[in-house]
């Protein structure tokens, strides 16, 4: 991704702290959701839109994200 | 002619936009609410300045979700006049209305000052009182305001003629240094292929008046009351 200025201070700033050897950092959202789903597939589709309609913008951003079973 | 201007949770430069086209150009408007699903009878639709939804997630985000988006965006399609200012602009290029996207400013500053951008399309509803190439003074006030677009998207963009605005120096020089934000090419403003929607980050309704260091902004008011009294004697 070419825009990330906060991952740019950042690297900036582990540089200035001695940490030469950090040569790119980028700066991400990290979100987490709980959802109900009656199996895997199903909340991997849910997931997938939920991204490419608000949580990301396509423009600018790209998204992965891992699905976990919540205990019951 | 009617304005109507979209108050948002958040928005805070509807009072603005309300007060110069109320009070400075004499011309009649009202608030409409987010939760509305009608523009009702208004031909030229304000999306404000402000902080819609805190900016959570991103600018605009959010907002381009609200009841009276829908209204929006069937009024674009019916090639409908409608000005995204600052976080308007953000939920114009949200919801898909405007190409591209507004990101952090490259030096991670809010900023808030004076600056100049140059008329590069004066064709459009809200630009034909301009002449091509006018440098207009205007504030800026916003921590997202850097504009981006693929290189491919930017090709048509220019082609299209879609650039509206360009950050420049007092004398219409493009240059990095008058350049507030990192915004690629120092776009400041851009259209839809249509012309009938545009987005920009400098505040024209806060340019209305000496008092506030600048008259500027009234050119694009003026621009949109012209392009409606032409039409009315059509």
């Amino acid at each position: 991704m070419v825009l990330d200025p906060q991952g740019a201070a950042v690297k900036n700033s582990l540089k200035a702290l001695g940490y030469e050897d950090v040569s790119q950092v980028r700066v991400g959202k990290y979100i987490e959701l709980t959802i109900e789903a009656p199996g895997r597939e199903d909340a991997s589709a849910r997931v997938d839109e939920m991204s490419r309609r608000l949580l990301s913008n396509p423009v600018i951003e790209d998204f992965s994200y891992t699905l976990e079973e919540a205990g019951v | 002619m009617k304005f109507g201007v979209i108050v948002f949770p958040g928005s805070n430069c509807d009072l603005d936009a309300y007060y110069l086209i109320r009070d400075i150009l004499r011309e009649p408007v009202e608030y409409i609410h987010y939760n509305e699903e009608s523009i009702k009878q208004c031909d030229v639709i304000i999306l404000p300045g402000g902080f819609t939804y805190g900016d959570y997630l991103r600018s605009g985000a959010i907002a381009r979700f609200s009841p009276i988006m829908s209204a929006v965006t069937d009024f674009a399609g019916r090639g409908g006049a409608i000005l995204g200012i600052c976080n308007g602009f953000q939920v114009l290029t949200e919801s898909g209305l405007l190409p591209g996207a507004l990101y952090r400013n490259n030096h991670l500053q809010f900023r808030c000052e004076q600056v100049f951008v140059r008329v590069e399309n004066n064709s459009l509803p809200f630009t034909r009182s301009a002449s091509l190439g006018k440098v207009l003074e205007m504030p800026v006030a916003h921590g997202d305001g850097s504009y981006y677009a693929p290189p491919e998207l930017l090709y048509v963009m220019e082609k299209n003629n879609q650039i509206v605005f360009r950050y420049t120096d007092a004398d219409g020089n493009v240059t990095p240094a008058a350049n507030p934000n990192g915004s690629i090419e120092n776009i400041a403003g851009v259209c839809n292929s249509r012309g009938n929607v545009i987005g920009m980050m400098p505040h024209p309704e806060r340019a209305g008046e000496k008092l506030l260091g600048s008259r500027h902004g009234l050119i694009i008011f003026k621009s949109i009351i012209s392009y409606f009294q032409n039409r009315e004697v059509v």
